[in-house]
Order: structure tokens, then sequence, then C-alpha cells
């Protein structure tokens, strides 16, 4: 059905799409409005559907590799490099599949919306290019098995997310936004730049399955991690250092505060496969466990507290989307600290880590659909201030709809996928430690509360009479929610079949050191 | 001791570097810092390369001699190329700061908090 | 590939078609207990009117509404120690940003290299 030439080179031609998409879109947006949302629609569905392929082919025919310049996509170690693999690799194993899943369908149904919702601003051939390199950035860091190509792709990504997030200047406070999560994201690229050196000095590799080979972790490599670790939780968004998040998030335009929340769920990625595939039992298990742990508890609590008070609606679903991180950190860091002990792990630390894992994809789609609720608000409303809401529910009835899947969502209520990967979470954390699960129920009882009071204050109360005039959103932006919103729900209808099939894989190949050098190396 | 030397001006720039970036109001100057930080990270990566006596991996007209892998120069090459874009794009929303806020202190662009 | 199995959550499982069944049996029941109400009402008296203790409701639809600022003050109230000290550090000031980063990495230089 699909040729075997695409799914040989869907590795590489899924970087192609977007990126001949993103350049030559500057001349063919100007044709007219109809080929600019053609050609950009269709170049990311080209994208979605390659990335799709690959990630079907990776869960059915295992680890994919692919080298860029060999004759033959699986000769990883040209026979003169003394067994060295010095070629750029990427290395699509399932964890990879299940972050270029979440690219795919995120990226797609947000350039739905995006169609629409920016339709009335001017330089959008300038919005889409960056769009598409936002997309490349994203598929190239989660797909990569080459430590430079890694820092590469995530310069790419902060690059382009920085001028989106400066795209709508907004009388200069957006460029403060993208100021601060720019010079942020250059200095920590640059640590991760020179964990990258310390790598290639000890052990005169660049990729991660060499790396992981040869690891000793001394001093240096110590060094390194941490560097690594600091700089991409950052990016991430973990407390304490989080203060761009919300900064960057609410001055974003909405479509693209959407794909920022796939873009920094792609740096949590980088972070598990620098801790997992590099290092894997060679570190302190327990310290560097620990020290996620207690990142993701901290994000957890600050960011849901700090949330409440919020008076700005994209302000708010920033902060809980620091807070929703901290429920990745907390469940893969769990895992992480009782990686070497094989009954524990089996206990719960798989388990841990499933859910983990499970709520980036679940967050991805929820938060994604929250965004973009709020898009659609202010762009029917013109204002993101809460105070200023009210009786939206009688006018924009779709709009509510799908925002409260999405708050239902992200509250852990039954039965949509929030719930899914909290109860995975809770119930293994529990096992660990009861304080980190009990913790984790209170901050989603108070995440629930806090979408209570922005669902009152939006849609609730009697019709207002400034809003009289006020539409629902249109068709576009309602399909991209849509798309968003249908997966939300399937995922939590059907837990069980996307653990078993998505997540477990996942799960299983980040744990498996092994399996990832050895795809590489051959059986070393 | 002298093979350290290199090594010893990384440090020092990148010493140099934070203090500007954490201690200047000026965005400009923050920027400069940002620059030297970048600077100080490529000299690190020129200097894992260095091997004494090899020559450039460029094989017309080779002597025979050792040649370095050129990783470490490609490595470099291209990180020069990200600290352009990187300091393009700093320098525009300076710009676009300046025009809007009348001011590049830092104490001063604060309008997105709490 | 069953599409209705079990999620096995190490100590419990979560089965939401078995959850919607539930919930739908509740509604049923719940659907009952309303049609077993009151059928007629008389239109145009004060038998319709919504009940705002005892209140006329008023002119202003505006005013009945409860706005965001004014939800969760108890709340806000009752740690207000601990909003004081926390809503003061987002500054907003890019140093104090880069000097947390930096200090993360510093601890984390100390827990992880000097301290074991």
């Amino acid at each position: 059905m699909i040729p075997a030439f695409i799914v040989t080179h869907s590795p590489a031609l899924m970087i192609i799409a977007p990126l001949v998409g993103a350049f030559l879109s500057p001349f063919i947006c100007r044709i007219s409005s109809t080929v600019r949302s053609i050609w950009v629609g269709g170049a990311m569905a080209v994208t979605s559907a390659i990335a799709l392929i690959l990630a079907l082919n990776v869960y059915s025919a295992g680890t994919r590799l692919y080298v860029f310049g060999a004759s033959t996509a699986s000769a990883a170690i040209p026979p003169d490099s003394g067994g060295i693999p010095i070629r750029i690799i990427f290395e699509i194993d399932p964890m990879s599949a299940l972050m270029l899943v979440i690219t795919a369908i995120s990226g797609f149904a947000i350039i739905v919306y995006s169609l629409s919702s920016e339709r009335s601003h001017t330089g959008l051939e300038s919005y889409y290019t960056l769009y598409l390199l936002m997309i490349t950035g994203i598929l190239g860091m989660v797909s990569t098995g080459d430590i430079f190509n890694f820092f590469v792709f995530l310069e790419i990504l902060s690059l382009a997310s920085a001028g989106l997030i400066a795209y709508r200047i907004d009388g200069g406070v957006a460029v403060e936004a993208a100021l601060k999560y720019f010079v942020l994201s250059t200095i920590g690229a640059l640590a991760i730049l020179v964990a990258i050196g310390i790598y290639y000095g000890q052990y005169n590799a660049l990729n991660m399955a060499m790396i992981a080979a040869r690891m000793q972790f001394s001093v240096l490599d110590q060094v390194a991690l941490v560097l690594i670790i600091a700089a991409l939780a950052m990016k991430c968004g973990a407390v304490p250092m989080h203060f761009w998040t919300p900064d960057a998030y609410s001055m974003a335009p909405s479509s693209i505060t959407a794909l920022l929340v796939v873009a920094s769920q792609a740096s949590l990625y980088g972070l598990f496969r620098t801790v997992f595939t590099l290092y894997n039992v060679t570190l302190n298990a327990a310290t560097v466990g620990w020290l996620i742990i207690i990142l993701g508890v901290l994000s957890m609590v600050v960011g849901v507290t700090m949330a409440i008070p919020q008076k700005n609606v994209k302000r708010l679903m920033a902060y809980h989307a620091v807070s929703q991180t901290g429920y990745m950190l907390l469940g893969v860091g769990v895992g992480l600290a009782v990686l070497g002990n094989q009954s524990l792990l089996d206990a719960f630390g798989y388990m841990a880590m499933e859910g983990g894992i499970f709520h980036i994809i679940n967050h991805a789609m929820y938060k994604g659909l929250l965004f973009l609720t709020a898009g659609a608000i202010f762009l029917r409303l013109g204002t993101y201030n809460l105070n200023r809401m009210g009786g939206l529910g009688h006018s924009m009835k779709w709009t509510m709809v799908f925002f409260v899947i999405g708050a239902l969502a992200i509250a852990g209520i039954p039965p949509f996928n929030g719930f899914a990967s909290k109860i995975m979470i809770y119930e293994s954390v529990f096992v660990f430690n009861p304080l980190l699960a009990v913790i984790a129920m209170v901050v989603s009882i108070l995440t629930l509360a806090s979408f209570v009071k922005v669902f009152h204050s939006i849609f609730m109360g009697p019709a207002l009479p400034e809003y009289s005039e006020v539409k629902e959103a249109p068709m576009p932006m309602l399909a991209g929610m849509g798309i968003l919103a249908v997966v939300v729900i399937l995922f939590g209808l059907f837990p069980g079949i996307v653990v078993e099939s998505l997540i477990a894989p996942a799960a299983h190949a980040l744990v498996d050191q092994g399996a990832y050098v050895a795809a590489v190396l051959g059986g070393v | 001791m002298f093979w350290n030397l290199p090594l010893v001006a990384v440090v020092t720039l990148i010493l140099i570097a934070l203090a500007i970036i954490v201690f200047k109001k000026n965005l400009i100057k923050v920027f400069l810092g940002i620059v030297i930080l970048e600077s100080a990270v490529n000299l690190f990566l020129i200097t894992l390369g260095y091997r004494e006596g090899g020559i450039a991996p460029i094989y017309t007209n080779a002597p025979p001699a050792t040649m370095v892998l050129p990783t470490p120069q490609a490595l470099t090459l291209t990180s020069i190329v990200i600290g352009v874009a990187t300091s393009a794009l700093l320098l525009s929303f300076a710009i676009i700061i300046w025009k809007k806020y009348g001011s590049i202190d830092i104490d001063r662009i604060r309008r997105l908090k709490e | 590939m069953d599409p209705t199995s079990t999620l096995l959550t190490g100590a419990g499982y979560w089965n939401p078609l078995a959850w919607l069944l539930g919930l739908l049996v509740a509604f049923i029941i719940a659907w009952l207990i309303y049609s077993m109400g009151e059928k007629g009402y008389k239109p145009g008296t004060a038998q319709a009117e919504p009940f705002i203790s005892g209140n006329k409701e008023p002119e202003m639809k505006g005013e009945v509404h409860v706005r965001a600022g004014n939800l969760y003050w108890g709340y806000l109230e009752a740690l207000r120690g601990y909003y004081d000290r926390l809503v003061p550090l987002h500054s907003g000031n890019l140093h104090d940003y880069i000097l947390w980063y930096l200090g993360i990495t510093a601890l984390f230089l100390f827990l992880v290299v000097i301290f074991p």
C-alpha cells in the first residue's frame, strides 16, 4: 500500500518535507491566500503522514536506523573507520516514535487551526516558515541518534520558537517574552554544547550509542550530565527555572503556544534520553532520580499554586503546563530512582515510567486543546483577562464543549485521558513513597479547582451585553480543536490499548540501553 | 602544564562571560556576554581537536603525516553559524525593545511578571 | 488489542467502559427520580422566575456574574504567607531568571559531583 521507498527513507523525508515547505513558503505564500493555505497545510499533512508511517513502522518492525550519506541505510559503521560510527545517524526507537506521533497529531491539528486564526494578520509567510522550522526542530530532536545533531535541532527549535513568540510584537511585550526565552535557551544550549565537547574529548565519538557503550561516569561525565539535565529541565519549564514559561506561553499566539507545549516535551524527551540511554545504570541512580523527582514535585506544587490567582487565562494555563510537566518528571524520576534494581523496577518502576510517558502524550493533546480554546476566545473577545469575561456559554457552545473536555482531562476526571495516566502515576508512586502520591493528588484537586474558576468565569453566567455580538469560532479552528478533542476522548476510553501498544514499548525501550547501543554497534 | 593553557583560557572566558551576563544591566552588554560565552565554547571544541604535528585533512597533495579528524572543526563551524543567527535575532529583539520601551535597561524590561 | 481491555496499574485497575456503564446506570436512576417530580407549572407567574434569595432579578445581567477576581478569595487569604513569598519571585527580571538557572546548575553540580 505504502511504497517501500517512502518507508525506507521516511526518517530523511520527515525532515526534508517541512524544510522544503518552510523555505519555499516565503515565495509561494505571496501568490494568494488560498495557495498559501494549500501549500503550508499540504506540507504539514505530508510531514505528519510520513512521521506516522515511520512511527507505525517502528512499532511493528522494531528500532529503525537511518544513516545519512551511507550507501545502505543500515551501514552504521563504515569499514575503514575503526569501529566508530562517524556518520550522522537517526535512530528511532519506540520512545522516539511516540514523540513523532505527538508531533504529527499536534502539528497537523494546530496548522488547521492557524489557517483560520491567523488569517487577518500580516507577515504570514514568515509565520508559516518558522512554524515548519519548529516542526523540523522537534522531529529532528526526537529522532536523532547523534548528540551534536541533537544540539543543532535544539537550536533550530529555539530560534524558530523565539521568532514566533515575538511574532505579534504587542507593543514590545511579546518581544520581551521572546527575549527572556531566547537568552535563557541560548545559555542552556551552550551548556549542552560544553557537555557535548566533554563527551567528544573523552570518548572520541558523538554518536549516542557509542558514547553510551563507552560511558565511564568519570567526574567529567558527571559534570556533563549536570549541564545537560539543568539545561533541558530549564527548557521544559521545571521549577525553579520555569520563569520564562508563563511569559513566553502567554505572549505567543495561541496556536504557537500549543506547539511550544510539544517543543517543551521534546526537551523532556532529550532529558530522559540522556539519563536513560547515555548513562543508564552507570549513574548514581538514587541521587539523580531524586533530583528529578524533587524538580517534578516542586513543578507540580508551585505551578498549580501560582496558577490559581492568575487573571490572564493563558498565563494561568501556562502555569498549569509547568505543573503537568511535574507529573512527567515525577513518574519517570521514580523509574530512574530504582533503575538497576530489577525487582523494584518490575514492581512499580516500569508502571511509574509508563504513567509519566503516557502523561507526555496526554498533556500535549489536552493542553494543546486548552490553549487553542483560549485562542478562539481571544479571537472573538480581544482579551485574555478573566475578569472581563463571562456568559460565553450562550454564544460559543462548541468552544465550551472543547474547553470542558480539556479541563476535565487536565484535572484527571474519569473517563478522560488525564485520569488514566495520573492513576498509573499515583498507584506506582504510592508504593515508592506515599507522600509523593499524596502531593500529586492534592495538586490534581487544585488543578480542578483552578479550572472550575476558569470555566465559571468564561462560560457561565448570563450573556453579557458587551459580548452580545460574539459568534462561534470559525470552522477550521473548531476542526483543529476537534482533532485534539477526539484524541483526548479516544485515549481516555481505551487506555488499555494505548498503554499496551504505544506506551509500554516506549518505556521499555528507554530503560533497555543495551538494545539501543546494539542497534548501532551490532551487539557489542 | 603548557598544554592546558587553552583550557584555562576557556574557563576564564566562560567565567568572564557569565559575570557580564549576570551583572551588566545593559541589554547589548548582556548580548556581548553571550557572544563571549559562544566563543569560549568554540575555543573549547577547537582545543579538543588539536593534535601536535597533525595536518589538515585535505587529501590533495597531502604530505605524509598524520591528519587530524575534522569533526571538531566541523562542529565549531556549525556552532559559529548558529551563533550568528542567535546574535542577529537577539539584536533584532533589542532594536524592537528600544523602540517600544525606550530603554534597554534589563531592570526596566519587566512588564511581564507574577 | 481488545478494546474493552482493563488497564492494570500494579496495585489497581481501571476500565473506562465499565465506569461509563456505571455512569449510565447512575444517570438512569437520576432521570427516574427527576421524572417523578411535579409536572405542571404556571408560566408568567412567580413560579417561573429564578429564586435569588428572594431578591428581584437585577436588570443589568452583568451584575449577577461573579467575576474571576472574586473567586477563591478565601483560599488566597488563608495562604497569604505562602503567596507573599512565592509571587515576588516571579519578578520579570531577566537577571533573576538567569541566576536561578545558574544557581540550580551549581547546586546540581554540588549534589552529583562533590556530595557523594
